[in-house]
This record gives structure tokens, C-alpha cells and sequence, in this order.
């Protein structure tokens, strides 16, 4: 910690270097690398929020949340099992309307917790990959059976990757029991969550067959909603405003996806057009952008 | 001072002598580690002395460059604050990148939140100094993308303008709408496509580096995530100053001379008649802005290039090389559009750029403007390339619309050109420090 106080004081005293010579403007400060430690390098008229001046949490108050969150996240993949096993047994029986049914909602209990899975090694390659993420004879998983559900529209060459996914997604589980989470796993998880739909569920490239993107998009949003539900007291001490803020853009946009609800489910990606999935593209980064701020609870 | 030595007294020495002259007579920091010797032979003095020497050094540099604030003290740093915006009257930089932005935000309180924020993150990245004030927090995303870090300003204007849209009764701003603030009306030959067109909001980010550039546009449209949207932009370029070192009249993609005919931007008389809106004009929160049109206009490249050289100066009504209008010899020789030829014909064609454009002599607008290029039209395998068209003018309906409606009938142009995209602002006046853009609005 010292040289955080080293740095406070330091910053104080170029600021009151600055102002006593009644300009902060025309210093150029900016070009000077090697004195880049030893000066302020940031214009004070530029300064956007005071100082933070709530200590961060201590572990003793961190445990229930991530004590809640391990609880999610296994009731989550409880449910991935369940979901999954229904899906499984549709493939196997030949019933591709079923298993068509199926592929989309058990997905989502996967895609709300991405995070814990990627933290867990490979089960996201195994269980996520989309085709050309990996070599073609290692590709199974998920989107390898959509492919033959929507491409060939069969199960037939499906059963044996049906199998494999439900022993992954049953080790995941499993696994699950032995994470470790920590404090930052949250705070990075969330914006995680909502990168995987700005990188490709937005852009309609995750469902490439079925084009059940915005059940992924719906279910990451969701995986972060609840990493923000969690953090809402801790953000609220450190910055209302920021907290409200988000509040406010996760509401912006759980409303603007409610209208493309069909049913018990979403439309397919192929109804939107270019304005509707700009339109959630933007409400989407003007989320993530004050989400990202969600770090300042762990202090500097 | 070229000192190849790293004996302590020596450095000493430039140490004490570059305070001393700092104090004597402002000087950029460039300036200064040149006196130094950093930078070059510099380098044999160890790392730390360097440091020190740059710590001392950045102590005088601050004193320096107070006692010359507004004196323009740093050759690569323009004042962000003034009485007018920077970026209209400022001689053109290399580069621009313009942004037209689209509001999402639900209240005039949440417009003026971001208005004030860009004003902050405007004045430093002009300044060169990084925006916000977490840069250094390993658990937080930099407040600033830093791209820019460790670079010159490089002369960044950054200004600021409303288009009509703003005033559409979102905010309760209609009764302040400037009556000459209207989408332009349809001019024959336009082929205006809505991805180059409108927009709630206009910024024009110039500078003598794209990279630079690049940063302010997009930590500007990262400040206003939530707030507000981009809806188009388009990057420019003209020749660099390093190209051109007497900063001639630059050309455009067609090869031809372009904004010989602005107003003189020192003339300050000049200025206020062409330029900059008066409080006398109606609209008082417009006091000391300007009224700015910008059109993409895309250029036929490849029929240009099969024209021959005699009909491509009839096009413009001026010689190619000198930029003379046709029948004198210099770029600046008085126009004559009435002289005749030994067959009774205007030696300036009467339908040629030059000629309209010029008229009877009383119109002046402030042309900006910048090439661009955009890759290729897939549909042709043609280039996509052009003129950014900016100008800036106190009355858009008695200044632009007449000369381009005259010029967009006749003009001779008009068959290697086709006007792509089309939007409108009122720029602001400029800003003191302490207060806003747009705070005369808002």
C-alpha cells in the first residue's frame, strides 16, 4: 500500500505546483515517459469522480456473496445437466423436432455461467467450440450436433457427440464443487459475459445453423445481471451514481430484448434486421462500458 | 547544445541551463530535450540521469509555459479554450476525422452531463495530457484507451456543433433553433445515401497525426456510451506538412488547388462578415460560432483521369500546375471573370467552377476541406474517393445554399462528381475555462 500513498501525495503536490502557477493547460506532460511515475500526467480539469474513500471489502464480508454466487452457479449447472439430458435422450431417439426444441433453452443454463466454465480449462472448447475454433477431428459439443440438426436436419452421426456432451457437461458439474472464485472472477466475469455477445452472439456467428442467437444473448445478460444483482450493495457504498447507472442500462436493454420474444422463447436471428441488432449492439456497450467500471469495489 | 558527454558536471550544467532559458523565453518540451541531448547522442547519459534531468526540466517547462499561456507556447499544442471554437479559423492540420453522433440520452440533464465531459476530455487530449483520473488502477479499464500516451497533441482541434435533429423537441430546444439551421434542400445531381447523412451532433477532430486523431474520436464516443451514438464518420487527409513545408494551397484528388478563395482567417473584420454568427443575427446563444456544412461528395475518379488536361482546367476555370485562374500566370492573381478572348468568349469559361463558385465576388465561405478515401465501390471495382467538403459560414441559407444551388445547375464539375452525403451544424461559440461547449445553449 505505501506506494499508493506515495502516489497520492505526489499527485497533490503537482496539483498544488499547477495552481500555483494558475494554469493546468499548457503543461505537456504527457510525452515525458521516464517522469511519468514522478508527476501528475493527468489534467486535473479532466478529473470525472473524487477519489474513493470506501475502503474496499473485507474478505469476511466478500464470503456471502461469492458464497451466493457458487450457489447460482451450481443450481445453474444442476439445471444444464437436466436440460441437457432431455436433449440428449431426443437425439438419441431420432427425434429431431425435439431435440431441435430442446438445443436452444438448455444452452442457456451454459451460457449463464460461462465464465466459471472457461475459469475450469477446457470444458469451454469441449462443450462451445464452434467449428474452425478447433481441429476438425477434436470438434464436438453443442454447435457440432447443431450443425447436423439444421445443416443435414437429421440425428443421424449425432448420437456419439450427444453422449460425449453430456459426460462434459456432467465433469463440469462435478468440477464445479472444486472452483475457487474470487473477488475479481466476478467482477471480470460480467464483463466477459457481455463481450461473448458483442463478439458474437450480436452478430448472429454463434448459432450459424439454428440461429437461436438471442437465447445466448438473453442467457449472458442474465449470467451478468445476477454478478451485478450480487455486487449492488458493495457498488452502492463505493459509487450510487454508478450503480444506478447500470441499474438503469441493464433495464434499457432486458427491455428492448423483451420485444423480440416468440413464445416461450426468442425470434430467430434471421427476423432482425440491421437496425434492430444495432440498435441492441449500442444499448449493449452503453451496459458494458459502466459495468467495466464495476472493478472500483476492489480498490485500487 | 549537442553535448555527447555524461560527466556529471555537464549534466549539471544543461540541467541549470535549460531552467535558465526556459525562464527566459517559452520553449516546447521538444525544444527542450533537444537543448538537452535526449533523444539522440543524449541517450549515452544513464537512465537516471535522464530522469533527473526530466523532472527538473518538466518543473521549468510548467513555469515556462504559464507565463506564456495563450501565446501559443508549444508549436504543436493549439489553446482548446478561446472566444471562438479552434478548428475553423485554425489553418487546416494533416488530418481530420469527423463524427457526426446521434443522441440516446432520455434528458437535457444527461446532454449537458456529456457536453461536460467531452468539454474535460476535449482540453486535455488537446493539452496532451491523458483523460480521467484512473489510469494507473490494475483492477479498472484506463480511463484513457491511451494510444496517444507519450505523443504530441500534434496541433488537435476538437470542435463542437448541433445539427437541426437536436432542436426536434426531445430536449424542449425547438424554440431555439436558428431559423438557418435546416437539412440542406435537394440539389440536382445529389445522390445522397443515409449512412453519410444528419446527425444530433457534430464533431471534427483535426490533427497533424491520424493516430492522435483516432484517440480523440474514439474516447469521445467511449465517454458517451449510453448518452449518445456514432451514426457516420469519415477520415480525411491532405497533403502533410511534412510534404509541403511552405504550406502552399493544398490540392484535391483531382489534382487542382482547393480554398484559394477563403477569407483571410486573420482578417478579423473579414471573418465576422463571412464567418462567425453575430448576436445581432437573431439567434444570441450563436454569438461567436459559425454555421458548418459538411457534404461528402465522391469524386468519378477514373472519368476524371481519361479527360484531357485542356478540358480538366476548363472544369475548374484555373491552370493546373500554378492554380492561376485560366489566362494569368499565379495562384493568387486577381480573377477577372468578365475578360474576353479574341473571339469575344470569357478566357474563364462561364460554366466553370472557378466562375460560379466566384460570382459576382460577394459570397465567401470558409472552405475545411480534407480528401478522403474510402477503399472501393464493390459494386464498380471504382475508387471510392473524394472531397470531405467543410465550410464554415455565419448564414448557411445566404451564404452556401445560394452557391451551391448555382453551382450544383451549372457547374461544369458536375460530370466527374456526385454528392454522397449531406449534414448541417451550428458550432458553437468557444468556451472559457471553467465552463461547457454548447453551455450557451444548454
Amino acid at each position: 500500500m505505501n506506494w499508493k500513498l506515495i502516489a497520492i501525495s505526489l499527485s497533490c503536490a503537482s496539483l498544488l505546483f499547477l495552481s500555483a502557477c494558475g494554469s493546468d493547460t499548457a503543461t505537456n506532460t504527457k510525452t515525458d515517459t521516464a517522469a511519468a511515475t514522478a508527476t501528475n500526467t493527468e489534467s486535473p480539469a479532466a478529473s470525472e469522480s473524487p477519489a474513493v474513500t470506501v475502503a474496499p471489502a473485507t474478505e469476511a464480508e466478500w464470503q456471502p456473496v461469492l458464497d451466493e454466487y457458487r450457489a447460482f452457479t451450481i443450481k445453474e449447472a444442476d439445471s444444464l445437466v437436466i436440460e441437457t439430458e432431455k436433449f440428449v435422450k431426443a437425439v438419441k431417439a431420432g427425434d429431431i423436432r425435439a431435440a431441435k426444441q430442446l438445443y436452444a433453452p438448455s444452452r442457456m443454463y451454459f451460457e449463464r455461467i460461462e465464465p466459471i466454465a472457461e475459469a475450469l480449462g477446457d470444458f469451454d472448447p469441449h462443450i462451445d467450440a464452434r467449428e474452425n475454433d478447433v481441429d476438425e477431428k477434436e470438434w464436438r459439443g453443442f454447435h457440432r450436433i447443431e450443425k447436423i440438426l439444421w445443416e443435414e436436419n437429421t440425428t443421424k452421426g449425432a448420437e456419439g457427440y450427444a453422449d460425449t456432451l453430456l459426460e462434459d457437461i456432467k465433469l463440469l458439474r462435478a468440477l464445479m464443487e472444486t472452483v475457487e472464485i474470487e473477488p475479481s472472477l466476478l467482477v471480470t466475469g460480467a464483463v466477459e459475459l457481455l463481450n461473448e455477445v458483442s463478439s458474437s452472439k450480436v452478430t448472429g456467428e454463434e448459432e450459424r445453423y439454428s440461429h437461436t442467437d438471442l437465447y445466448d444473448f438473453v442467457a449472458n445478460v442474465e449470467g451478468a445481471e445476477k454478478i451485478y444483482e450480487l455486487l449492488k450493495p458493495q457498488l452502492n457504498k463505493h459509487d450510487a451514481e454508478l450503480e444506478a447507472l447500470i441499474g438503469t442500462s441493464f433495464k434499457n436493454l432486458d427491455d428492448a430484448l423483451a420485444d423480440y420474444k416468440a413464445g416461450d422463447g426468442y425470434k430467430s436471428y434471421l427476423d432482425l434486421k440491421e437496425e434492430d441488432t444495432k440498435k441492441l449492439s449500442q444499448l449493449l456497450d452503453a451496459l458494458a462500458e459502466p459495468l467495466s467500471q464495476m472493478g472500483k469495489i476492489l480498490g485500487a | 547544445m549537442s553535448s555527447t558527454t555524461n560527466n556529471d558536471d555537464k549534466q549539471k550544467h544543461n540541467q541549470k541551463q535549460a531552467g535558465d532559458s526556459v525562464l527566459e523565453k517559452s520553449m516546447s518540451r521538444r525544444d527542450l530535450l533537444r537543448l538537452m541531448g535526449v533523444g539522440g547522442a543524449g541517450l549515452l547519459i544513464g537512465a537516471t540521469g535522464v530522469g533527473g534531468i526530466m523532472q527538473a526540466a518538466n518543473k521549468s517547462l510548467a513555469v515556462a509555459t504559464t507565463a506564456a499561456t495563450g501565446a501559443g507556447a508549444s508549436g504543436d499544442v493549439l489553446p482548446f479554450y478561446g472566444v471562438h471554437q479552434a478548428g475553423i479559423a485554425t489553418p487546416s492540420q494533416d488530418f481530420i476525422l469527423f463524427a457526426a453522433f446521434d443522441l440516446t440520452a432520455a434528458s437535457i440533464n444527461d446532454v449537458r452531463t456529456l457536453f461536460q465531459a467531452w468539454t474535460a476530455a476535449s482540453a486535455a487530449m488537446t493539452q496532451g495530457t491523458m483523460i480521467g483520473t484512473d489510469n494507473n488502477n490494475l483492477n479498472l479499464p484506463p480511463s484513457d484507451t491511451g494510444e496517444a500516451a507519450g505523443l504530441s497533441p500534434s496541433k488537435t482541434t476538437i470542435t463542437f456543433g448541433v445539427g437541426p435533429s437536436f432542436f426536434d423537441g426531445r430536449f424542449g430546444l425547438s424554440g431555439k433553433k436558428p431559423s438557418s439551421l435546416e437539412e440542406l434542400p435537394a440539389f440536382g445531381g445529389d445522390e445522397l445515401q443515409p449512412e453519410w447523412c444528419g446527425g444530433d451532433i457534430g464533431v471534427q477532430v483535426c490533427a497533424n497525426d491520424m493516430q492522435v486523431a483516432f484517440h480523440a474520436i474514439r474516447n469521445l464516443t467511449r465517454i458517451a456510451r449510453g448518452k449518445a451514438v456514432l451514426r457516420w464518420t469519415t477520415e480525411g487527409f491532405q497533403r502533410t506538412s511534412g510534404a509541403d513545408k511552405q504550406g502552399a494551397t493544398p490540392r484535391n484528388l483531382m489534382g487542382f488547388k482547393d480554398g484559394t478563395a477563403n477569407p483571410d482567417t486573420s482578417d478579423e473584420t473579414q471573418m465576422k462578415q463571412n464567418v462567425w454568427a453575430s448576436a445581432d443575427d437573431g439567434v444570441p446563444w450563436m454569438a461567436g460560432g459559425s454555421y458548418m456544412v459538411v457534404r461528402r461528395i465522391r469524386m468519378r475518379v477514373e472519368v476524371w483521369d481519361r479527360s484531357t488536361l485542356s478540358d480538366q482546367e476548363a472544369t475548374f476555370g484555373r491552370h493546373r500546375e500554378s492554380g492561376a485562374p485560366i489566362g494569368s500566370l499565379k495562384e493568387f492573381d486577381t480573377v477577372d471573370v468578365n475578360k474576353k478572348d479574341e473571339n469575344g468568349k470569357p478566357i474563364i469559361p462561364a460554366n466553370s467552377h472557378l466562375a460560379l463558385a466566384r460570382g459576382d465576388g460577394s459570397l465567401k465561405i470558409l472552405r475545411r476541406s480534407y480528401s478522403y478515401s474510402s477503399g472501393l465501390d464493390n459494386r464498380t471495382g471504382q475508387l471510392d474517393a473524394g472531397l470531405l467538403f467543410i465550410c464554415y459560414n455565419r448564414d448557411t441559407s445566404k451564404q452556401f445554399i445560394p452557391m451551391q444551388t448555382k453551382l450544383s445547375r451549372m457547374d461544369k464539375l458536375n460530370e466527374y462528381i456526385v454528392h454522397t452525403g449531406s449534414a448541417v451544424f451550428a458550432c458553437f461559440p468557444g468556451v472559457s475555462e471553467g465552463g461547457y461547449i454548447g453551455e450557451t445553449l444548454l
